[in-house]
């Protein structure tokens, strides 16, 4: 997957957010609507979409949505 | 064959609902988390009220509403992980309490989200046996106790409650083949970790995990993330297994009622497994997780509100603390 695919992926698990608020650069925890409710998301995209599992400890580490994408997609 | 004969539960009388929390939390957008997580208000056990109270009217509800005989029971399992006492058990408590006979076998053990159908599992296989007639299935957990004050997450999700079940040599629903699993390599990911014989001494100490909340030595925690992973890494294969034991297919099942751990995870299986969102059956919002006894609820408040009718297939499954899981099919 593309990675400008991939951060509106990203965008879609936020519900208030806008899309264009979320950028391959975004720091994503600085978002207003960025919870460990958000994370489980995340989480369950990576694991619907890519079959892929990611855990909250890594998910923590990334800092742009870009580095989501490196781990998901890597 | 060993059948569900009866059904209650009891919630204590104690409610908490979200804008009390967010009394405590006034910053918290406790309604974006409650649309999510499902929860609008829990029950409380009272100060002095435990686990044992609790399960005891439970199975004061079952007798009465089922017209059932104390006497007839011959067998008391508690599912419970807010014993009385660290000894004896608290079934034991409760066979002079309830009035069961001497004769009765009685024990506690300990489980949480699959506990219901891990009972449900035994007392099949004392039936079954020969071992008894009557099993006497409870099931009663006061998690809130466990939970730190300022741990407004699992506040919100979690709420105390009991059920009671009787399962017998006849009855409403018939109870199928059985499939269990356990996982304990993941047990630091739900636990209370001080209290019992390993750290005996409460610590004080608390540190911030990888979901940024703080975990807390001496009350309950879940690593949320973790336990997301592991619900969507063993359901879907327990739900296949399910139905290649009982010889069915996904099309047979007429309900889904699986713990009712919250609102988000089960909308996530449910998406993952691609089940219609009328077969599977989502509803705490009012009881909050209450541990070993959602599914029973649940099951409960189907029957009560006409979603189970006769004829119905059922397939049940608990997951969660241990790591623990299992599940059935209930034919109504």
């Amino acid at each position: 997957m593309e990675l400008n695919e991939f951060v509106s992926l990203f965008a879609d698990q936020f519900d208030e957010t806008d899309p264009s608020e979320i950028s391959a650069d975004c720091k994503f925890h600085d978002l207003d609507e960025w919870s460990s409710l958000t994370g489980m998301a995340v989480i369950a995209m990576a694991k619907l979409k890519f079959g892929k599992t990611v855990t909250g400890a890594e998910l923590r580490k990334c800092v742009t949505v870009e580095d989501v994408y490196k781990l998901i997609c890597s | 064959m060993a059948y569900i004969k009866a059904l209650s539960y009891y919630l204590p009388n104690r409610v908490v609902t979200n804008e009390e929390l967010l009394q405590e939390f006034p910053e918290w957008s406790i309604d974006k988390v409650a649309a999510k997580v499902g929860v609008y208000s829990r029950h409380l056990a009272a100060e002095d009220e435990t686990a044992g109270d609790l399960a005891e009217i439970a199975a004061r509800k079952l007798f009465e509403e089922y017209n059932i005989d104390p006497k007839d029971i011959d067998f008391i399992l508690l599912c419970t992980q807010s014993s009385d006492y660290i000894l004896p058990s608290t079934a034991c408590i409760l066979q002079n309490r309830l009035g069961i006979p001497t004769t009765a076998g009685a024990f506690d053990y300990n489980l949480g989200c699959s506990g219901c159908v891990y009972g449900m599992a035994m007392a099949d296989s004392f039936i079954k046996s020969g071992l008894a007639k009557n099993v006497l299935l409870l099931t009663a957990e006061t998690y809130q106790k466990y939970l730190h004050p300022l741990d407004k997450s699992n506040r919100s999700i979690f709420g105390d409650g009991a059920a009671a079940c009787l399962i017998s040599t006849d009855g409403f629903a018939e109870i199928g083949e059985f499939e269990l699993g356990t996982d304990g390599s993941g047990a630091n990911n739900l636990i209370v970790k001080t209290g019992g014989a390993r750290h005996k001494r409460a610590t004080g100490r608390h540190v911030e995990d990888e979901d940024g909340h703080i975990r807390y030595d001496d009350y309950l925690y879940m690593n949320g993330s973790a336990i997301f992973n592991f619900t969507l890494d063993v359901v879907p294969g327990l739900i296949n297994r399910i139905l290649d034991k009982n010889s069915l297919n996904n099309e047979d099942i007429d309900l889904y009622v699986f713990h009712q751990a919250n609102k988000y995870m089960l909308n996530t299986i449910r998406k993952v497994c691609t089940f219609p969102k009328e077969k599977f059956y989502i509803n705490l919002e009012n009881t909050g997780n209450t541990v070993s006894s959602t599914v029973f609820i649940g099951l409960k408040d189907c029957i009560n509100m006409g979603n189970i009718k006769s004829g119905d297939i059922v397939m049940i499954s608990g997951f969660g603390v241990g790591l623990s899981w299992g599940g059935t099919i209930l034919k109504f």
